[in-house]
């Protein structure tokens, strides 16, 4: 076994998601146990074992950017709100920070842009032929309270309108109710309905109460077929935590060692500074190994970050230290 | 930045050297040329004999100062200093030596990165450890002992400092060790004269310039460098009140018998062989982190570190798959660099003895593998290494490595895993991993180690005491339990010695009113016998011997019992487990019920003893004895322990554990007071005793046991062994199944005492050759004994939903 647990299959970088799923195990979602106290004392000390610096930390940076879903999901979103946000995916960066690291023709954008269903269509043509894909939160976001056949529909409508991929939300009454098989078979009608478009499963992990929770829910998901497990919509009052991540990273190296499969991972909201991205960057190579640091199996859901990243990178790349208004604006 | 350079690390995603500056830290030793004079009376004071010695970097074998050897002279000038400046520093208000010690503090925490800069460079321990870790808890430990300082009169009422006080500090934690010594010592009242490790002398020097700096009156710390032959003369030097040690069990023995015949406190934090024991329901990913703090720490150099991972069966392949896994991702490398997490060994000799000790592991069947991880090529390196397939008699199983070296076994039951992990002449740590908070707490208690964390492990705090059981030391250090070490009772310190002008002696005072025997032919011969196992048995040499009154006169005769009898007496004791479990309140129960029957019978008893002692003095300790029965009934369930106030979200129980098998030499004057002064409080805390009555008297034996016989006592819990009590003390020294001696005598008598006991390193306790006197309850009852009859064992819960 390799560094990070995961099987030789799942090393080879950058081998996209793919996860079959399998029957739902209760014997195995008994038998998790998690240590709260070890795991908030493992994630706060990982973070201080490790660092980057100098042009280390500008290839991490790049890479956070490369891993990023550029998102919006506000009450007040609009045609041309989504469209200015996919033209940052495309060009994250300026010219002049581009020309002052050296980057030549090294391709840095961003993986996707995230947005309701009612943009995926502006989405879709505003990126069309940029490789940055379409990521569509569908299944009544963010509650996903609504009835479960409009759930169905609109991530069918997703997919019929060019999303590449489907942020799902899970019942959480389901796991707060301790209804694990309901959970599995809501999982898996949203994997289906995905037809083959990645199913990234959101499992707003800020109310499910307990880390042994986000444990258990990470695995019913990943048994029913999840390609990503997401911590959160971003609309939880507390949303994705290092220790939280910790909790799913490792049951997810569980998971892909114990099956054979790949599952992709993405934390989302309140992840706004470029410390912070490094952070989350330095937990997926500790606890999965290299092939995990690659938009392929890992995200970042966020907006505001690459403002912070961009100034991180002008500082690297001229040695001063840049002003919000320099950056042209996410 | 090259374009090419830039691609290859977005590609790799590596880390890339992180290195800290060690320019400021250099800018420093470079203050002192590179050359440092020892720290007395407030002066760098060059070597008596002008001999200096090199401390060098272990990662690179670069010197980094010349350090004095300190002679005998060298440490002589430090302990006069100190003891110079004792008057002047306990004449401080404990709020004025409360402003020093938070000046320490604060000092430490404004130039807290030049000290971890400087302790990684002398150390070889990574940087990120002597930054988050050792430089934080030693601005800890002056905070919280500013606060002993502060509140001394208050919190031990009755109680003064020992004077000077000389502490030897090991190379593992070299400014965390200090500060464990001083803090305490300082806030007590002493005053003190350090030796750091030979291999790690710069931070102590750095510390002495923050004590300049703080304006801390000169000689109140006193820092003498050198190696073991000036520790040797600091041990010897008779002009300390305290020795404070850590560091390899042999050295500590020494230290023991070394000092045997002084009246130096002493207190010795030893070596381990720490279990780590993994149960079924534990968060197994969580228990491999614990692993990595527990073992891979400091390349493992951690007398407490946990080296012998105990499995549950079940799980262990599990464990194993995942412990592998981790050792894959630790970087070993340059300690300077932040990302390092396996820094350079020591010394070359440490280096080959984790050599020697693994190959020996090999050789006796052990499996041992290493990750694939790439030693620098300069420096002392050795790989994280796990050895599997170790029996218990294994070498390796039992020796400690001191080096990044796991040791696996696996277990079935809990009963078992408690078994493995006391299976070893240490008790100094343990690490429990169970998400059952009852079967956490069972091992826990069930565990011989003076601190058990349960899902964690190398938790330290200022606040919670730490220190073993067993041959890993006696003593603790941190929190109110550590304080105690620095600190007596006012009355003790005055204690006169036996036969000193002032202490009348027993024999004189009989006669006065002493009571005639009966004659022949008026009474039944009466036969007293040994008392063992709740049994009056015969001795097994046949022979009895004569007790006389102070005129000569034949009072009776006692059984002479022998080595054999001894033993057997060790055995009925060691059986005796049932009344360490035991609640207070039942033992309170026993206790209660011995006062009960012993005042049925005080005529009888009284008639006899006033023979010896005369009409007044056996009415007094009868008297006085049936109330120290109802003072440790009283204490049996109040003598509790605490919870510790902690770092975040953890409970600290701080929890009275009996010491085990006790032997007892009672004193000979007041035959029945003294024996039952010494008796009780061990009993009343769940001990079993051996013990040999007063030679004056020893016909009370029998008085005695008949009592103790009808009284529902178990038996076992008390023997009692009449004969030549220095002899059977020898025989009880020499017993390794006796943990603690208690031994009240002259002189002599005490110091041989002390000194036989280094063997497995009983705690002692003894009248130093003092006179105590019984009837007063201020001298011969209370809190002082029963501290010294039980072991605090420190049990650290960290919780969360």
């Amino acid at each position: 076994m390799a560094p990070g647990g995961q099987t030789a299959a799942a090393q080879q970088s950058g081998t996209a998601v793919s996860n079959a799923g399998m029957p739902l195990s209760v014997t195995w979602l008994d038998s998790l146990r998690i240590d709260s106290s070890a795991v908030e004392r493992r994630a706060a000390t990982l973070v201080a074992r490790r660092t980057v610096k100098k042009e280390w930390q500008v290839a991490w940076l790049l890479r956070a950017i490369s891993c990023m879903d550029l998102t919006t999901l506000s009450g007040d979103d609009t045609e041309q709100r989504v469209l200015r946000l996919c033209a940052k995916a495309r060009r994250p960066l300026s010219e002049e920070v581009r020309a002052a690291l050296g980057l030549g023709d090294l391709r840095v954008q961003a993986a996707a842009v995230c947005v309701y269903h009612r943009f995926v269509a502006a989405a879709r043509r505003a990126l069309e032929g940029s490789g940055v894909r379409v990521a569509a939160v569908s299944s009544g976001f963010p509650a996903g309270l609504s009835p479960f056949a409009e759930r169905l529909a609109e991530i069918r409508n997703s997919v019929a309108e060019g999303a590449d991929e489907i942020d799902v939300v899970i019942t959480r009454a389901h796991v707060l109710e301790g209804r694990w098989q309901a959970l599995y078979e809501e999982v898996a009608a949203f994997k289906d309905a995905c037809a083959g478009r990645h199913c990234k499963v959101i499992l707003s992990t800020g109310e499910l109460g307990t880390l042994r929770n986000v444990a258990r829910t990470s695995l019913v998901a990943m048994m029913a077929g999840a390609d990503f497990i997401k911590t959160s919509t971003g609309k939880e009052s507390v949303n994705a935590t290092l220790p939280v991540g910790l909790v799913m990273l490792r049951t997810l190296r569980d998971y892909c060692a114990r099956t054979g499969e790949v599952v992709g991972f993405k934390p989302a909201g309140g992840i706004r500074s470029a410390k912070q991205a490094l952070e989350w960057l330095l937990l997926i190579r500790e606890e999965l190994g290299t092939a995990w640091l690659s938009g392929e199996r890992f995200r970042f859901g966020a907006s505001g970050m690459l403002t912070d990243i961009e100034r991180q990178l002008a500082y690297h790349g001229s040695g001063r230290y840049a002003a919000v208004h320099r950056q042209p604006l996410v | 930045m090259a374009l090419s350079d830039l691609g290859a690390r977005y590609q790799s995603m590596d880390y890339g050297p992180a290195p800290e500056d060690a320019g400021p830290a250099r800018a420093w030793l470079a203050q002192y040329a590179g050359r440092f004079g020892h720290y007395i009376g407030g002066a760098w004071t060059p070597p008596s004999e002008g001999v200096y010695f090199d401390s060098t970097d272990p990662a690179t074998g670069e010197k980094l100062a010349a350090v004095a050897l300190g002679s005998p002279a060298d440490v002589d000038a430090a302990v006069r200093a100190a003891r110079a400046a004792l008057p002047a520093w306990q004449a401080l208000t404990g709020h004025g030596r409360a402003r020093h010690l938070y000046a320490l503090a604060r000092l430490v925490q404004k130039h807290a990165r030049r000290l971890a800069v400087l302790e990684t460079l002398d150390n070889g321990k990574p940087i990120r450890e002597s930054r988050d870790i050792d430089v934080p808890l030693v601005a800890r430990h002056f905070y919280h002992h500013a606060g002993w300082a502060q509140l001394l009169d208050r919190e031990f009422p009755g109680q003064v400092p020992c004077g000077v006080a000389a502490q030897i500090i090991p190379w593992n934690f070299p400014l965390l060790m200090l500060a464990w010594k001083v803090a305490p010592a300082l806030a007590a009242a002493n005053t003190v004269v350090l030796k750091p490790a030979e291999f790690t002398p710069l931070t102590a020097l750095a510390f002495a310039q923050l004590c300049e700096e703080a304006g801390l009156p000169p000689g109140v710390l006193n820092i003498v460098t050198g190696d073991g032959s000036t520790g040797a003369a600091l041990v010897k030097h008779p002009g300390t009140d305290k020795i404070a040690f850590t560091g390899s069990t042999e050295v500590g023995r020494e230290i023991r018998r070394a000092s045997a015949g002084s009246h130096q406190k002493l207190s010795l934090e030893l070596g381990g062989k720490s279990p780590f024991v993994v149960f079924e329901d534990a968060d197994l990913d969580s228990a491999v982190e614990g692993l990595v703090d527990g073992i891979w720490l400091n390349q493992g150099q951690v007398c407490c570190a946990g080296s012998r991972l105990l499995v549950q069966e079940s799980v262990a392949q599990r464990l194993l798959e995942k412990v592998r896994a981790r050792m894959g991702s630790l970087r070993i490398g340059s300690p300077l660099d932040k990302t390092t997490d396996i820094g350079a060994i020591v010394a070359p000799v440490q280096l080959q003895r984790i050599r020697e000790l693994v190959q020996q592991g090999i050789a006796e069947g052990a499996t041992c593998w290493q990750p694939p991880l790439t030693l620098p090529q300069q420096g002392l390196y050795f790989a994280p290494t796990l050895l599997t397939g170790v029996q218990p008699s294994a070498m390796v199983a039992q020796r400690e490595i001191f080096g990044p070296v796991l040791t696996t076994l696996t277990f079935r039951t809990p009963d078992e895993a408690v078994e493995l992990a006391n299976n070893t002449v240490y008790g100094l740590a343990a690490s429990v991993w169970s998400e059952s908070i009852g079967q956490a707490l069972d091992i826990a208690t069930g565990i011989k180690a003076g601190v058990v964390w349960v899902n964690g492990t190398n938790m330290f705090d200022a606040a919670c005491g730490f220190g073993g059981y067993r041959e890993s030391g006696f003593g603790r250090e941190g929190g109110r339990e550590g304080m105690r070490e620095y600190l007596q009772p006012a009355w003790w310190r005055k204690a006169v010695a036996i036969g000193a002008a002032g202490a009348p002696a027993a024999a004189q005072r009989v006669a006065d009113d002493a009571v005639p025997a009966s004659s022949p032919g008026e009474a039944i011969d009466r036969t007293v016998k040994l008392f063992i196992g709740g049994r009056q048995v015969r001795p097994d040499s046949g022979y009895s011997l004569p007790c006389l009154d102070a005129a000569g006169r034949l009072l009776g005769e006692v059984p002479a019992g022998n080595r054999k009898d001894i033993r057997n007496a060790v055995e009925a004791a060691r059986a005796a487990t049932g009344w360490a479990r035991m609640n207070g309140h039942q033992r309170a129960q026993v206790l209660y019920y011995i006062a009960e029957n012993m005042q049925q019978r005080r005529t009888d008893i009284g008639a006899r003893l006033a023979q010896a002692v005369g009409r007044a003095q056996a009415r007094r300790e009868l008297r006085l004895s049936i109330e120290r029965l109802f003072s440790y009934a009283a204490w049996a369930d109040k003598f509790d322990g605490a919870v510790h106030d902690s770092p975040v979200r953890t409970l600290v129980l701080a929890v009275r554990e009996p010491i085990g098998v006790a032997g007892v030499i009672c004193p000979s004057p007041a035959p029945l007071l003294g024996m039952v002064s010494m008796l009780l409080p061990l009993i009343a805390l769940g001990n079993a005793v051996v013990a040999v009555p007063s030679r004056d008297y020893p016909l009370i034996a029998a008085d005695l046991y008949q009592v103790l016989e009808t009284s529902d006592l178990p038996a076992g819990v008390v023997n009692l062994v009449t004969g030549d009590a220095a002899e059977l003390m020898r025989v009880l020294a020499a017993h390794d199944e006796v943990q603690a001696l208690w031994c009240y005598g002259d002189e002599a008598l005490c110091a041989e005492a002390k000194r036989l006991s280094a063997g497995n390193l009983k705690r002692t306790w003894s009248n130093e050759g003092r006179r105590i006197d019984f009837f007063r309850a201020d001298q011969g009852e209370g809190r002082w004994y029963l501290e010294q009859a039980c072991q605090v064992k420190n049990i650290w819960l960290p919780y969360g939903a």
